[in-house]
């Protein structure tokens, strides 16, 4: 059995694979279209979030980090063509594995960092310590 | 057999992820499952592999870039009585790089459907249009950075610079090979045609280019965007 062919394979296909769903040219292009329009929009709103008093103050970094997760879906969907179908199981699933390690390692230290902060003697007591 | 059996079965995990083919017979009648790369289906071809193998490695490098951007989230107050970032970051270039890097996306998503077609001319300029918004993206963050430095801003100014130089600048050096590995991509469809190895290549490059992107997309909202706004 060769493996030195550009075949598709029945129910099982790579990352960034156009074939999963089978489209035709124009309908590649159409997704991708609308992926660039999409992503556009979301960076749009981003952008715009900074400038506006639509959202209240202290909750602006909470609606960025929730723009940026929404265009990191639309891109992991339109450009990079990952699907839930049964056909994508190992790319989803590896995909989920790096979600947890970022999700661990980005909250783990700025929650223990911030704990440490809040835990550290103000510094102009320090001061007055060593005097 | 009973209905509890059958989704007993759906939950069984020696089943779950099979091709679409055992799907599509509703779940039920398992005989013998042409998907590959499923166990029982054999392996997968090159091509499944490649790519798969190539993402396992993207996946890492965003591992890599969240260690950087932990260590900047960390950080980003900490500027040591130096400049902070709503004094030093410039909006119109921010706005600049995130266009050329989301519409080169754009492109390179195209310059994959012409390599579907196996349509030469409109792969190249796909990919020629792709690397310029790259080397144009390139230029705007080198001057940034030459801006800050001679402002007395740089890397060894404050701990929040010297994570925001480490960051932005990782992500600066992908580009870079990014744009280097396009141009070498050109030149190999160029002269060699669409051969599988070649389109293995291609999607790999794919791959590369739009994980930039969406590693883009963090930086510019947990770099810039919160930045601006402490």
């Amino acid at each position: 059995m060769s493996h030195e062919t550009d075949t598709r394979d029945p129910g099982d296909v790579g990352p960034g694979f156009m074939d999963a769903a089978g489209l035709t040219i124009r309908e590649g292009i159409v997704r991708c279209a609308v992926g660039f329009v999409l992503a556009s929009a979301l960076t749009a709103a981003s952008f715009s979030v900074l400038n506006t008093s639509l959202i209240w103050g202290p909750g602006i970094p909470v609606a960025l980090v929730v723009l940026a997760i929404a265009q990191i879906g639309v891109h992991l969907v339109f450009f990079l063509h990952i699907t839930t179908a049964p056909d994508n199981t190992n790319n989803v699933l590896a995909l989920a594995f790096g979600v947890l390690i970022v999700a661990l390692l980005i909250g783990g230290s700025l929650w223990i960092m911030d704990n440490l902060n809040q835990r550290m003697m103000p510094m102009h007591e320090i001061m007055q310590m060593q005097r | 057999m009973s209905a509890t059996d059958t989704s007993l079965q759906a939950l069984d995990p020696y089943r779950v992820g099979r091709g679409r083919d055992w799907l599509s017979a509703g779940g039920v009648g398992i005989g013998h499952v042409d998907a590959t790369g499923h166990g029982e289906g054999g392996p997968a071809s090159k091509r499944v592999i490649v790519s798969f193998g190539f993402w396992i490695f993207i996946l890492s490098d965003i591992v890599m870039f969240s260690a950087f951007f932990a260590a900047h989230a960390v950080l980003q107050t900490a500027a040591a009585g130096g400049p902070s970032g709503r004094e030093l970051f410039n909006w119109w270039s921010i706005v600049l790089q995130t266009a050329c890097l989301l519409a080169s996306s754009f492109t390179c998503g195209l310059s994959a459907v012409a390599t579907e077609a196996r349509n030469q001319l409109w792969t190249q300029l796909a990919l020629l249009v792709t690397g310029v918004l790259g080397l144009a993206f390139l230029v705007l963050e080198v001057r940034d950075f030459t801006g800050m430095v001679m402002q007395g801003a740089g890397p060894q100014r404050s701990a929040f610079l010297s994570s925001l130089f480490a960051v932005v600048g990782l992500h600066g050096l992908h580009v870079s090979a990014g744009v280097l590995w396009l141009g070498t991509m050109m030149a190999q469809v160029f002269v060699k045609g669409f051969r599988p190895d070649i389109l293995r290549r291609l999607v790999c490059f794919n791959l590369f280019w739009h994980a930039l992107d969406i590693i883009w997309v963090a930086l510019f909202t947990i770099v810039y965007l919160i930045g601006l706004g402490r």
